[in-house]
């Protein structure tokens, strides 16, 4: 059971949330939207990796899980390969460029200040430019402060990878900017 | 220096703020919202919670600009100087060093919030408005604070720099000044 009391307790992670503080929602669904969607040198599956990368190393299963499932839909990979982004992209195909970045969205897990010139340097010569290394810092910081929300209010997530599946088309395919009332997810 | 060029007369979160003006504003707006919107809890309150978190991230601009901000909400500088030190030496209520302590934990990790800590909260008469606005402020901070340090931004020496910030954050709040930053190059 969730830390305070949400008007509905069937609805897991951010969502419950957004069903208690409809006010906040919406600019929280607009950043996501923005951040995962919105302009950027990166692919949205590349930015949706990031996602669910600094989500699973806050162990936050909720974000991890809707965040990886988006990515394979972006991605059009299967479902199991959710679990590839815990063991490190053993799987996952990555190019040096997203490589590098998720090495600085890991620092920034951490704490922004681990982030070294050097890191920002071995992405740029994979190519990343000031916007894309401003993304990845910003989407890893992002996340940050996504699962801290969900864990910090004690929201409960569904175990199954396979829960998240239509959660993650819809992300992917529809977005975050959605009516609060519409509450289903 | 920066990872990525900024402007020079924008310090710290503002130079990024103005890089990125379309991720800028949902994060503006959420913050209004958290810092300055209607709440049982003073904005002098809520910059504690803001400065807590941002100095436990080591966050050098942030814990600046919001200690800044509280100490003129406040009226003084002691109960930020004190809270730093032993939140349970800090001249402020007891439900306010509960949710201090909430923040606390949150800027560990989401998972560190614990049920007796919002128990304590509670029994010192914390609503769930409060205890979801606490947690939601100190995960923003945690974003707040990755993103300055992550892009290593610049955080000014001058103390007068972050009086000056103070004044604006306690005269204009989060939002995008009308006409925008020129006047300060």
């Amino acid at each position: 059971m969730a830390h305070i009391s949400l008007p509905d307790e069937t609805l897991p992670g951010i969502v419950g949330l957004f069903s208690f503080r409809p006010e906040t929602a919406v600019p929280l669904q607009l950043l996501a939207e923005t951040l995962l969607r919105g302009e950027s040198p990166l692919t949205s599956g590349e930015r949706e990796l990031i996602a669910a990368y600094v989500s699973h190393l806050n162990d936050c299963h909720f974000c991890h899980t809707s965040h990886a499932s988006a990515a394979m839909a972006h991605l059009k990979c299967d479902l199991s390969l959710i679990d590839d982004i815990k063991h490190g992209f053993q799987e996952i195909a990555l190019s040096p460029k997203l490589h590098a970045l998720l090495g600085i969205a890991a620092k920034v897990q951490k704490s922004g200040r681990q982030v070294t010139e050097e890191d920002v340097a071995a992405a740029r010569t994979h190519g990343a430019d000031d916007r894309t290394i401003h993304d990845t810092v910003l989407i890893a910081a992002a996340f940050c402060m996504f699962n801290r929300y969900v864990d910090g209010l004690g929201t409960w997530a569904p175990l199954d990878n396979e829960a998240y599946r239509e959660m993650g088309q819809r992300m992917a395919f529809t977005g975050y900017v959605r009516n609060v009332d519409e509450t289903a997810i | 220096m920066p990872h990525i060029p900024l402007p020079g007369h924008l310090p710290g979160i503002t130079g990024l703020l103005e890089y990125s003006q379309e991720s800028a504003q949902p994060i503006r707006v959420l913050t209004q919202l958290l810092l300055r919107g209607p709440s049982t809890l003073t904005p002098g309150e809520r910059e504690l919670i803001a400065t807590i978190v941002s100095h436990q991230n080591e966050c050098r601009f942030c814990t600046a600009a919001h200690t800044a901000a509280a100490d003129l909400l406040l009226g003084d500088t002691e109960t930020c100087h004190i809270m730093k030190q032993d939140i349970d030496a800090a001249p402020v209520s007891h439900k306010m060093k509960a949710l201090l302590k909430i923040a606390g934990l949150v800027q560990v990790s989401g998972k560190a919030v614990t049920s007796e800590s919002i128990a304590e909260a509670k029994h010192h008469g914390a609503t769930d408005l409060e205890i979801h606005d606490t947690v939601l402020i100190a995960a923003l901070f945690c974003l707040y604070n990755r993103y300055v340090d992550g892009m290593a931004t610049v955080a000014p020496t001058d103390p007068d720099f972050y009086k000056g910030l103070g004044e604006r954050l306690v005269s204009n709040g989060y939002n995008r000044l009308p006409n925008g930053y020129d006047h300060l190059k």
